[in-house]
């Protein structure tokens, strides 16, 4: 009934296994969700027909529906359909990634759609390249007041990352539920999951917010 | 206009000897290191109409946010009616007022806002009833007629039921001013009321307030830019600058023939401005 | 073939009325503890704020999912009784959102003009009647969009009573699922999607109608521009 704190102490490197992976997760995740959340902002961006009709309506869709039901498609249902098999660690950064790329898309748009009128017409003048526009001008002055929205998605990913127990990714709460499993003693593991979290994401989202006061966010 | 000005002289004739409305006692206002009031002494009684004029950060506004508790005082006092305002007394000492000492001094005292400040999710007659019901405990039957009065005396009983967005800013403005009558203030501040407005909607906005003056015995607080309407209604014209008084007269004589040169260069672009 | 779409229809279906429920449920609460600690962030109390302060960054620095595992897991083991699957979702769910919509009440708040607090004291309005009748009814349409999104957050949610058995829409589907050969398996997510799908767009719908509601009230018209005042430089 009370706090354990020898259990505490020998739940610890179950915990820290745990730990490393959450850790892991979020990272390629979140860098799956920059690169392909820009690649679904630049199609939109651009407009090509129908393509940008079906970024669209495939990030409205991801967004309106979870994340949990998601994975479970793409693992029980696309992965054999495909012919894949990925593990559920490389399956759970994807579809993080994939998933939080929606949101990230629309960070990027609007992040573009802030860089004044005058810079397109400017770049225009200069008859520069169109990659070059994009490269050069554009994005240059869109990313620093993106920085801050990914940050705060980053940190939702890294808080999600628990769910990934429906396929079998032991993250750090997973951990501390098996480590709960063979005691009974829920208590302290799942305490110590919550109170990593709380020491990772309460720091980094000080940091965001600064962030946020220097770059004047979209 | 000519009508008004015996009658204020005799009310400041009778009043000054035994009732000042308002006193400014050695008031200091400072934001940060910049000083804006600095021991600044000054009166008014009562059913005076007095006007301050002074170039931008000379202090007016400030006076005035002052004086309806939109800001604390960092020295000195202030009275309205004999009451102390920024403080009360306790125990034979003045102490810094709290939050109920100011809700009930700030009754005998109502402002008009440059930007109107109506509130927009009330129609133009619940801007106006709102307070008198909730503060003054007035019944709807009562605040509404009172209302629906005012609303005529600023010409605009056709927008009793208007959104305060749908109206043009002299008319918002209108609006304001039958909101804060409403509350039948002993003290009436007007902060730059016209300078947010179309210049062809100043003159109407203008002519209630004068109207306004000559028929009531309010106390008006005025920090304007139109000269012209400072002549015609105050009974008497301050001039600041740096936080303090450089001068005051009756308008005749301050617009006249000043004495400060200060106040001359100041009235010359304001002046030049204007035309 | 169609039987068998029948089966999966029929059983996901009985999942709904609990994901329905918790989501009402916990939009519910939501709103409540967002106006409870949102408007304790600005309370002139530095204990209130304080406390506030830590239920918001408490909820929001944690994991939904350790969350819900705490109350389901942990707090039966140190209360003594175990709640209801769907109670301690809706419990997580309320908790969880309403430490988000603090913020949104708070940011809210603070958005509306200094002015309108002046224009409320000069009429000697009281501390609440400022609040009750001048700020919030403003502050409330400006929340609406910023709610909207998060009641789909909440919505999708939902899904996590998944791990404490509530029998929700999410785990009628994964109960199904393995007495299934694959093929039959793409009705199964299909339909799980279009059914959360629809109810998120249930919740823009209603919200949507709210903010016209709302806009209406303030006497604006989209776009908003139109009516809102000149603001001079320096104004406000």
């Amino acid at each position: 009934m009370n706090w354990d704190w020898d259990y505490a102490i020998d739940s610890l490197p179950l915990l820290f296994q745990g730990i490393v992976v959450t850790v892991e997760l979020t990272v390629l995740g979140a860098l799956l969700a920059y690169a392909l959340g820009l690649v679904l902002a630049l199609v939109r961006q651009v407009r090509v027909p129908v393509l940008s009709q079906l970024v669209y309506l495939f990030v409205e869709f991801i967004r309106s529906t979870p994340l949990l039901i998601q994975v479970f498609a793409f693992y029980y249902l696309l992965q054999p359909a495909l012919g894949l098999r990925l593990s559920p660690f490389v399956t759970g950064f994807v579809m993080l990634g994939i998933h939080y790329a929606t949101y990230t898309s629309e960070v990027y748009r609007a992040g573009i759609d802030a860089v004044p009128k005058g810079q397109w017409e400017a770049a225009r003048a200069l008859s520069l390249p169109r990659g070059r526009v994009w490269t050069g001008v554009i994005l240059p002055q869109a990313v620093p007041r993106v920085l801050p929205s990914l940050g705060n998605y980053t940190i939702s990913m890294f808080k999600e990352t628990p769910l990934l127990l429906a396929i079998g990714v032991l993250d750090v709460l997973n951990r501390a539920q098996e480590a709960a499993s063979e005691t009974f003693r829920y208590v302290e593991p799942v305490t110590l999951a919550g109170v990593f979290f709380l020491l990772v994401s309460y720091p980094a989202s000080i940091l965001v917010r600064k962030l946020e006061r220097r770059a004047g966010t979209v | 206009m000519d009508s008004h000005q015996p009658l204020s002289d005799a009310q400041a004739g009778t009043a000054t000897a035994d009732r000042e409305m308002i006193r400014f006692d050695k008031v200091v206002k400072r934001f940060g290191d910049n000083v804006v009031l600095n021991e600044l002494d000054f009166t008014v009684s009562p059913g005076e109409f007095v006007t301050l004029i002074g170039p931008s950060g000379s202090g007016k506004t400030t006076i005035l946010r002052l004086l309806m508790t939109l800001e604390k005082v960092d020295g000195g006092t202030i009275q309205v009616d004999g009451e102390y305002l920024s403080h009360m007394e306790r125990g034979g000492k003045l102490v810094p007022a709290d939050e109920k000492h100011l809700r009930k001094v700030r009754r005998h005292i109502g402002m008009v806002f440059q930007q109107f400040n109506l509130f927009p999710n009330m129609k133009v007659l619940q801007n106006i009833t709102e307070a008198p019901m909730r503060v003054l405990g007035k019944s709807r039957a009562e605040a509404e007629e009172r209302g629906r009065e005012l609303l005529e005396m600023v010409g605009l009983s056709e927008k009793v039921d208007a959104h305060p967005s749908q109206l043009s800013g002299g008319q918002q403005q209108r609006v304001a001013i039958a909101r804060a009558l409403a509350m039948e203030p002993d003290v009436l501040l007007l902060d730059e009321v016209t300078s947010a407005l179309d210049p062809e909607l100043v003159a109407g906005v203008l002519a209630v307030l004068k109207d306004i003056a000559t028929s009531t015995e309010i106390t008006f607080l005025c920090v304007t830019h139109e000269m012209q309407f400072a002549k015609d209604v105050s009974d008497r014209v301050i001039m600041f600058d740096h936080g303090q008084v450089v001068e005051e007269a009756v308008p005749e004589k301050l617009f006249t023939s000043p004495e400060h040169e200060r106040t001359r260069e100041f009235l010359h672009a304001v002046i030049d401005r204007e035309v | 073939m169609f039987d068998q779409i029948g089966l999966i229809f029929s059983t996901l279906v009985r999942g709904l009325p609990v994901t329905i429920a918790a989501t009402l449920g916990g939009i519910a609460l939501t709103v409540v503890l967002s106006f409870v600690a949102g408007l304790a962030l600005l309370a002139p109390s530095r204990t209130v704020r304080f406390l506030s302060r830590v239920y918001v960054e408490g909820f929001r620095g944690t994991s939904e999912m350790v969350q819900l595992f705490w109350i389901y897991f942990v707090l039966p083991v140190l209360v003594g009784f175990e709640l209801v699957p769907l109670f301690a979702g809706i419990l997580v769910l309320g908790l969880n959102h309403g430490a988000y919509g603090a913020e949104i009440v708070r940011g809210a708040v603070q958005s509306v003009p200094k002015a309108q607090y002046e224009g409320a004291i000069a009429l000697s309005l009281s501390p609440a009647q400022r609040m009750l009748r001048v700020i919030l009814p403003q502050a409330v349409v400006e929340m609406l969009p910023s709610f909207n999104n998060l009641f789909i957050q909440l919505l999708k949610s939902t899904a996590l009573l998944y791990f404490i058995s509530a029998e929700e829409l999410t785990e009628r589907g994964q109960l199904l699922a393995p007495s299934l050969p694959i093929a039959q398996l793409v009705p199964i997510y299909v339909i799980e999607l279009l059914f959360y799908l629809l109810l998120a767009v249930l919740i823009t719908v209603g919200m949507r109608a709210l903010e016209r509601v709302g806009a209406r009230r303030l006497g604006r018209r989209a776009p908003r521009r139109r009516s809102t005042p000149p603001v001079t430089a320096g104004g406000v």
